[in-house]
């Protein structure tokens, strides 16, 4: 079991011994995203930009264009709400090459409580132009998707987040922006999930076995762009989609995946995750 | 500062306040007040002081000019043609959909546009962000921000002046268009700005305060700010807004978006010296 910012922060310093193009930018939360580890190991590496998300988003916009990749860790709150309209104008609109790295997903956050748990954060970044938005779902496969996040040239959202996973994800297997992942084949329904909600959905398929509901599960891991082939497949193998994610099952996972099949193959859809509520 | 120079930007001020009312009258839309007060700004920063041009423009270590206050993209226009970048017949098409010139500046669309301004506050932070990138690198490039006085209002400014002063960016100038009026009233009654330079001070950076429409003085401020060491520099240039059209100056109704009309349009086209110009 590792946290996943925990995992962040480790994968940008093996990053950092190999590339020495990109940089992490800091509002005051090194300790909360993973990134304190970064800064003790490279600290030349290491902006800090105070607690000031606005200014910070324009200034990864500006530093952009010197040369650097700019990795802007934050909590998912304030990139997806406190200054998404830097991340929307600065970053997203001129199509600036800069990643958004955010912690503090849902009610993963725990005790904490709702004014740090992002819910809203996926329906926000799927809706910008030009970002593409990435939430692994283990430490393996945060570590394969980074490199493939750098390497891809525009804005990225990526999320990580704050509790410790289980590492499920076949080592073996490079992550592929854009591609679901099958990871159970079943023959009933198909569960598609994000985040941390797949290791519960591959549980939750286990528990669905002994009652012989066999299910698929799919770890949707990048959200935009999303992968409406695996979606269509699945719906029309199975026959009916559950989504599952630490989000609000408004705009989200669920809202991404409802708007495919609706266009392309409707089947019965339910959404499980946050129903609309502030959380606690 | 010899005066042959000085004949030579008055006369590139001139036209660049005909290319921003024809741009204006062909769009019939636009930000004409806010253009007008910044043209000496951007005639002294474009003609004598940066190193920008349709040849080194993927140059990494070109100067960066930020025009922040971005709704006053018709004065960027007007210097980006003269400089090159693109022929002033896409000024026929400033605002209209397929053209090349965006209602506010679009990097993507219009060769010499940096950033993706008008959404105040936010061309600030770039134009740090690009300081910081120039220390970082060690290039040798300079950053030029022209601000909005309404501008300063944004939260996202103050912000990002501590951070200039944080990380000690003597490779970034300021300018502060201070003509008085933002977009309904004046700045004394949205929310009062004063003391200005007092402020700039106590945030830690070298503060100037200049008659912006003199070049002598700009040309005075920007080579002192060169000297500065150690921290980023902003100049508060005293402006009219609307300057060079007497109907224009000082009313807050031309900060836009709008044209002129009529009478108010032949008074302009004589008074920039573009009559007979076909719309």
């Amino acid at each position: 079991m590792m946290t996943m910012r925990d995992a962040f922060g480790q994968t940008l310093i093996e990053l950092a011994k190999e590339r020495d193009d990109f940089v992490v930018l800091d509002g005051d939360v090194a300790g909360g995203t993973g990134t304190h580890i970064f800064r003790e190991a490279f600290p030349d590496r290491f902006i800090q930009c105070g607690i000031a998300e606005q200014n910070m988003m324009s200034v990864a916009a500006g530093l952009s264009t010197t040369g650097v990749i700019p990795i802007v860790a934050c909590y998912a709150v304030f990139a997806s709400m406190r200054a998404i309209e830097q991340a929307r104008n600065s970053i997203a609109y001129p199509a600036f090459n800069v990643k958004i790295a955010a912690s503090h997903l849902g009610v993963d956050v725990g005790p904490d409580g709702a004014t740090h748990q992002a819910i809203e954060d996926i329906a926000i970044y799927r809706a910008i132009p030009n970002f593409k938005v990435i939430s692994p779902a283990d430490p393996v496969e945060l570590a394969k998707a980074l490199p493939v996040v750098l390497d891809m040239k525009g804005p990225v959202y990526l999320r990580t987040g704050r509790s410790p996973l289980p590492s499920f994800m076949d080592e073996s297997q490079d992550f592929k922006m854009g591609k679901a992942v099958l990871l159970r084949e079943g023959r009933d329904a198909t569960i598609i999930a994000v985040g941390v909600m797949v290791h519960r959905a591959l549980k939750a398929a286990e528990i669905l076995e002994k009652e012989n509901i066999l299910c698929s599960v799919i770890n949707m891991s990048t959200i935009k762009p999303l992968d409406s082939a695996a979606i269509i497949e699945a719906a029309k193998k199975t026959g009916a989609i559950v989504t599952a994610e630490d989000h609000n099952i408004i705009g989200g996972l669920g809202g991404a995946i409802a708007e495919c099949l609706a266009g392309h193959c409707p089947v019965p859809l339910e959404r499980v995750g946050i129903r609309d509520t502030f959380a606690e | 500062m010899i005066d042959q120079n000085i004949c030579k930007f008055s006369k590139l001020a001139k036209e660049l306040r005909k290319h921003i009312i024809s741009m204006n009258c062909y769009a019939g839309s636009g930000h004409p007040g806010g253009s007008l007060s910044s043209v000496e700004i951007v005639t002294y920063l474009f003609s004598k002081e940066i190193n920008f041009s349709p040849d080194n423009k993927d140059d990494i270590n070109r100067d960066r000019f930020v025009l922040s206050k971005g709704h006053a993209c018709l004065v960027l226009y007007a210097a980006l043609a003269w400089k090159g970048f693109f022929s002033t017949e896409e000024f026929k098409k400033l605002r209209h959909i397929g053209g090349m010139l965006q209602g506010h500046p679009d990097r993507l669309k219009t060769p010499g546009v940096e950033f993706n301004s008008g959404s105040l506050g936010q061309g600030f932070s770039f134009a740090l962000g690009c300081a910081l990138g120039a220390k970082r690198k060690k290039l040798g490039f300079r950053t030029y921000a022209l601000l909005g006085d309404g501008e300063l209002n944004e939260g996202q400014i103050w912000e990002g002046m501590m951070f200039g002063a944080h990380y000690h960016l003597d490779n970034l100038v300021a300018i502060v268009d201070y003509n008085k009026y933002q977009s309904d009233d004046l700045n004394t009654n949205v929310t009062a700005l004063e003391p200005l330079i007092d402020k700039f001070k106590a945030f830690g950076w070298y503060a100037m305060e200049i008659d912006g429409h003199d070049f002598r003085e700009i040309g005075n401020a920007l080579d002192r700010a060169k000297k500065i060491k150690g921290k980023p520099s902003i100049i508060l240039a005293h402006t009219i807004k609307g300057r060079g059209i007497s109907f224009m100056e000082n009313n807050p109704k031309w900060h836009g978006s709008l044209a002129p009309q009529g009478d108010e349009r032949e008074c302009a086209f004589k008074e920039c010296g573009c009559e007979g110009l076909e719309l």
